[in-house]
This record gives C-alpha cells, structure tokens and sequence, in this order.
C-alpha cells in the first residue's frame, strides 16, 4: 500500500525519538533497512506490498496516493541516494548527537520525498515539496559554519519566492476547476480552451518549478548552496532533492495535469537546451570540485527537460531514466569529492594531481561516473542520453537533438579536465601522504560504480519494457 | 477580481522588500508579506468559485507551513548572528553567483 | 464593495508603512497590523476559520518570534549602520508611487478573465474539508510540525566548541 511508504519514515522518526535507551543506536541501522526495502519494494512490481489493498489503513485514512512507473522510478532513486547519504554520514557528522538527529532529519526528507513521488493531487505536492524543502534547509546548515548558513538562507529566500508562486498557480486552477486534483483539473483544463487564467496559472507553476529545478536563467542559488552544504547535504541535495522537488514534480504536473500544449513544449526544450549548454561552459571554468559537479547538475538536469519537452513516450521515459543515472552518476561523483575533500581537506582542483595512485578505488569509480555522465557506451548513461536524443529527432525537433549532442561533447571536455587535474598528471607535492578514503566512503561508491555497469550492460533488454510502462502515463 | 489586483501589488511590496533591503530579518518580512499576498489571492479564489471550504483549507495548511519556515529561517539568521555579530546581508554575498 | 477596497488600501498601505520603516522593530510591528488588516479582509470575505488562524499565528506568533530575535541580536547599533537606515528613505521614497501606479494600471486594464466557474455543490464547512477531504494535507502538517521541532534542536542549541 503506498501510504506506508510515507507512514513508516514517519512512524520510525516517532520510534527513534522514544525516550528508551539504546535507540540511538539503533537509529542507523533502522534507516539502512528501510532505505533498502523502499528499493527492493520498487524491483519486484508484482510484490504484494503493491496490492496490500486498503483493507486496513482505508477505514481510517483516506490518502490520495499512486504509484505508476515514474513515481516507481522516483521512488527508487530516493531509496538509493538516501542510503548513499546515510553512509557518507558516518564519515563526515563526527557527534553521536549530531548523527542521531542527522538521520531523523533524513527520515522525514525521505518521508517527504515519498509523498512527493506518490502525489495525486497538486495541493498535496505542495506541502510534501515544502516537507522536503523545510528538511533540506536544515540539513544545509547542519554545521551552523558560514559557508552552510549562507547557502541556506539564499535557498531559504529562493524557496520562498518559488512557494508563493506555486501556491498562486494552485490558487488560479482553484479558481477554474474548484478542485486541487490532478485528473480533475486535467479534464476542466481541456474543457476550458484557451483563457488568461489558464495560462497564467501554467506560467506560474513552470516558472515555480524552474527555480527549484535550478535551470538557467534560475539557477544562480543552485552552485553555492550546492558548494556550501557540508558533504552529505550536498550528496542528498545534488542525487535526489532537486531532482525529486523540482524536475520529477514538473514532469509530473506537465504530464498528468497540464498536459502538452505547443508553447508549454517550446519553453522545456529551449529553456533545457539553455541550460545545457550554459552549464557545461560553465563547469569547464570551474575550479572548485563541488562547484564544478553543481554546473554539471545544471547542465544533466537540461537533458531531462529536453526529453520531457519531446513529449513523446520515448523522451518521456529517457527523461525518466536520466533522472535514475543522473541520481547514480551525481551521487557517485559527489562522494568521490566528499573522500577526497575528507583527506586532503581542500576542494581546489588546481592543487591537486595525481591521486590516481594514492586513491585507487576513488579514482576508478569517479571515471565510472564521469563517463556515464558523459554518455559513452556502455555505461548507463549512454542509453539515456540516446533515447533523448532520438526521441527529439524522431519528433521533428532536430536542432535540440543536435544541441543535446553537443552537450554531450562538452560533458565529456570538462569531466576528462576534472579527471586530468585531479586523478591523474603530476602528484603534487602538498598532498603527498594521502591515503584511500574509508570504508563508509568507498562502499557506497563501489556500490553505486556497480549499478551504472550493470544497469548500462543490462539497459538494451529491459528497456523495450521500461519505454512500454510509460504508454498509459502519456496517453491518459 | 478587485482582490486580485491587490494581491499583485503586496506581491510587488515583498518583491521589493527583499531585493532592497541589507537586514535579513527585513529579508523574511518581504517573504511574510509575499506569502500574505498569495493567501489572499487564494481566499479570494476561493470566494468566486463558491470553493471556500477548500479554499479555507488550502490557507490553514499554508499558514502552518509558513510558520515553520519562519522558525527555521529565523535559526538560521541567528546562526550567522552568532558568527558574525551583525544581520548584515552584505556578509551573505560571500558567495558569488 | 466600497469597505472591501477601503480594507484593501488599509493593507497595502501598512504593508507599505513596514517595509519602509526605519527601525527593524517597527517593521516586526508593522507586519503584525498587516496581518490584522488582511485578517478583517478575510473574514468579510467570508472565511471566518482561516481569519482565525491568520490573526492568531501571523498576526501573533510570528511577529513574536521576530520580535525575540531582533531582541537577542541587538543588532545594528553601529554607527555606519545607523546612517544606512537614515538613508532609508531615499531608497524606498519611490516604493508607493509604484505601487499606486501600478494599482491604477492593473485596475483601469481590468482584464476579462474569461473562465467558465464550475457548479459549487461543494462541501463548504472547512473543518469538515479538511477531515475528510484533505487527510494528506493533515498529515503533511504534522510531518513538517515535526521537521520544525528538529530545525529548533539543530539550529538553535548553542554548540560547546568551535568550528
């Protein structure tokens, strides 16, 4: 029953908070089960957990909650950022104090996030997004330094300005459908035809969800909150909560409410082909490492936007599969950043060199990730990246395909800079002593580095069925 | 949507508020009065479409949601308060863009 | 209809009044009276539950934090600081001609919102919404309720050492 994926986060955060003793011991280990059981429930889709129908919970409560196959894609992608995130806790929250309410925070971030995948009605978003948001703010500022409480209070005030415009749009479709529904509004939208509110309201909630997403020309906060977030936020933040708050919501009101008008269509695909472009610039120039990977966020989160401005199922589903390699790929590389921050105690890329022998593991896995992120086969990101592309030329838009290509090209151009400075050339002598990075870094990591091959090795198999669970998403 | 109009020009007022002011504490009040602009379109929705109910509705859970943002944001400001003895917003452009 | 837009201009006007007042702990006031003008509005727009809320919380206990804040940080007694809120006026001098204009803009365009409004045989008790209609919502409250009370924990404690 979806709800649980909601309630149990939830009820767990209550447990964990119980005034028992040896609970905050057990407050790691609770979290790892159920991070791994939220992305086991989502690979068996036939599992009774699925169909446990309401026979419980329905006298009681009455939640308006779905799961089709991009909530399920959505669904796992948080089940495995978050586990990545647990783990990279350890290393980087040293207070056993800190650990504990580091792991409630990201509880309920899970909690919200859940909600967010599995929303039937925009209202209902809205304040999950919010949920989401509340928990990241605080995660952002968690060492209460001045680079985090920076970061938080711009991401506070951008939030705040995407909120009320969200609630604006929510109230203009109040206005005409007297509904908050996502299928309700869809078919009082199509009735309707054409009118100012309509569009308004459109207007409204795509410039919302822009600032959330972090495309250009809003995405000025998403470097330096991406930068000043201490390594696990920023793990969370750059795998899952963007992605989650901002893209997956767009695509998921363009999809099930608003539905694809020509002007909506244009906007996605020249505002993703934007901030494709721009972003790789960007990130050629960049010399911090975190920064770097934050343009990179920029640039991918562009791919996505294109393959939902296709419109067609193909780039509606490579859309959906960019988002699961981008949260693996992004999520790798941020670790990769957060163990070398961890030894070398700097992000400047410029200094360092040649840690390909000092941190083997590190400097394999990174290329692991970069070379997905820059779409060569046959890593995962390959094959996302090429739905995309054929989906907009298949449906007539080929300058974007050839933009997204080029996009690729300049992928790949920063992502070997990164590696030429960092991983390999000439060992500097400042950081001469470095040793590989822990084992609550380099697990994850490995972990990750084996999804994307096997994932991009299985990719040509399932995807006929993957691309087929989208038909009834797009067609209704 | 006589309301309307008005709900524009609060909106414009936090807008403002926000973009010119050096406080941060002045930063959160545009952000009240953004969110009290937006309660108000919503309230006004509400009466036109006959939807109070809902519309009441929609603006409790706001206001809650807006309160813990408020706490939240009002943490932070009192962290970088204890970090740099001053609530100046020039200390925030640290950052560059 | 000629109250509505008196109540109106009140609000904008003490909106206003708050953003362009000198003192930090004028404005905290400032925007406690906004959010009783715009309590009035609603309740003669007819929403006499969420003018409860609005008066009791944004009218009450937000001002109150804001108000304790501005209290403990005592800030801005320093001299250059001081002369950056005399000037304060010269900045803001142009922010009601706008809003006036762009008042009288937006109204004299009066644009025609052509919308068909749906049939209202709606539930129009908001309580009664809420607990059937809206459980999510409710639950939602509760789960970010409990996300303040973390943001408290984390962010307010006082931290023993340094960096």
């Amino acid at each position: 029953m979806c709800a649980s994926l909601i309630l149990i986060p939830f009820i767990s955060v209550l447990i964990l908070n119980l005034p028992i003793k040896g609970m905050k011991r057990l407050a790691f280990g609770l979290a790892a089960l159920l991070f791994l059981l939220q992305m086991v429930a989502v690979l068996i889709p036939d599992a009774a957990f699925w169909k446990i129908n309401h026979s419980f919970c329905a006298g009681i409560f009455n939640f308006e909650l779905g799961a089709d196959i991009l909530s399920k894609v959505v669904l796992f992608c948080i089940g495995m950022v978050s586990l990545v995130t647990l783990f990279s806790a350890l290393t980087f929250v040293k207070d056993s104090d800190e650990k504990f309410n580091f792991i409630n925070i990201l509880l309920i971030a899970v909690c919200g996030m859940n909600a967010v995948a599995m929303a039937k009605d925009i209202f209902s978003l809205y304040v999950f997004l919010e949920v989401v948001a509340v928990s990241s703010f605080i995660l952002i500022a968690f060492n209460r330094d001045m680079p985090g409480l920076e970061g938080a209070f711009k991401y506070i005030v951008l939030s705040g300005v995407a909120t009320v415009l969200m609630i604006a749009g929510i109230a203009l479709l109040v206005l005409i459908a007297g509904s908050t529904n996502f299928s309700l509004i869809h078919y009082m939208l199509i009735a309707q035809n054409k009118s100012l509110i309509v569009s308004l309201a459109i207007g409204l909630f795509i410039v919302a969800l822009f600032i959330k997403s972090g495309l250009m020309p809003f995405h000025g906060w998403l470097p330096d909150v991406y930068t000043s977030a201490p390594a696990p936020a920023s793990v969370l933040l750059a795998g899952i909560i963007t992605k989650v708050a901002g893209v997956y919501a767009l695509i998921r009101i363009v999809v099930s409410m608003l539905g694809f008008s020509a002007s909506i269509q244009s906007i996605l695909l020249f505002v993703g082909a934007v901030s494709v472009i721009l972003g790789a610039l960007a990130a050629l120039t960049q010399s911090d490492f975190k920064r770097m990977l934050s343009y990179s966020s920029i640039s991918q989160v562009g791919y996505i936007i294109l393959g939902l401005g296709s419109g067609s199922v193909l780039g509606i589903a490579g859309a959906a599969f960019h988002i699961f390699n981008h949260a693996s790929f992004k999520s790798l590389l941020f670790i990769n950043s957060a163990a070398v921050e961890s030894r070398l105690g700097s992000r400047d890329i410029d200094k360092m060199g040649g840690l390909a022998k000092q941190m083997p593991l590190t400097s394999l896995t990174s290329v692991i990730g970069s070379l997905s992120c820059a779409g060569i086969p046959p890593l995962a990101g390959f094959w996302s990246k090429l739905m995309i592309i054929i989906a907009l030329w298949l449906v007539g838009f080929k300058g974007y395909a050839v933009i997204a290509v080029l996009g690729s090209i300049l992928t790949l151009a920063y992502f070997l800079t990164l590696q030429r400075k960092v991983f390999f050339g000439k060992p500097s002598d400042e950081f001469k002593d470095i040793k590989e990075a822990g084992f609550s870094l380099m697990f994850p990591a490995i972990a990750l580095a084996v999804l994307i091959v096997a994932a991009g090795l299985l990719a040509p198999w399932l995807l006929k069925g993957f691309i087929l669970g989208f038909v009834p998403i797009i067609g209704g | 949507m006589v309301s309307g109009i008005f709900a524009v020009l609060l909106f414009a007022i936090g807008i403002y508020c926000i973009l010119a002011t050096h406080n941060l504490i002045r930063v959160l009040i545009g952000i009240e009065i953004l969110i009290k602009g937006v309660t108000l379109l919503v309230i006004a929705a509400g009466l036109k479409s006959g939807n109070l109910g809902l519309a009441q509705a929609l603006v409790i859970t706001i206001i809650v949601i807006e309160v813990v943002i408020m706490t939240v944001a009002v943490g932070v400001v009192l962290g970088v308060h204890r970090l740099t003895g001053s609530l100046d917003a020039r200390n925030i452009r640290k950052l560059k863009g | 209809m000629f109250l509505d837009i008196l109540i109106l201009i009140l609000l904008v006007s003490a909106a206003l009044w708050t953003v362009m007042c000198r003192s930090l702990l004028r404005s905290a006031i400032g925007l406690a009276l906004t959010s009783a003008i715009l309590t009035l509005m609603i309740f003669k727009m007819n929403a006499p539950l969420a003018a409860v809320f609005e008066l009791s919380v944004c009218a009450g206990l937000i001002p109150v934090l804001f108000i304790s804040v501005i209290s403990l940080t005592q800030a801005m007694t320093k001299q250059e600081v001081i002369e950056h809120m005399k000037s304060r006026l010269a900045r803001f001098w142009g922010l009601p001609l706008v809003i006036i204009i762009l008042g009288l803009v937006l109204g004299l365009l009066s644009i025609k919102f052509k919308a068909k409004l749906p049939l209202s045989e709606v539930e129009t008790d908001p309580r009664l919404v809420m607990w059937h209609l809206r459980q999510l919502d409710l639950l939602g409250q509760i789960i970010i309720l409990f996300t303040g009370v973390f943001g408290v924990v984390v962010l307010f404690k006082e931290r023993k050492k340094s960096g």
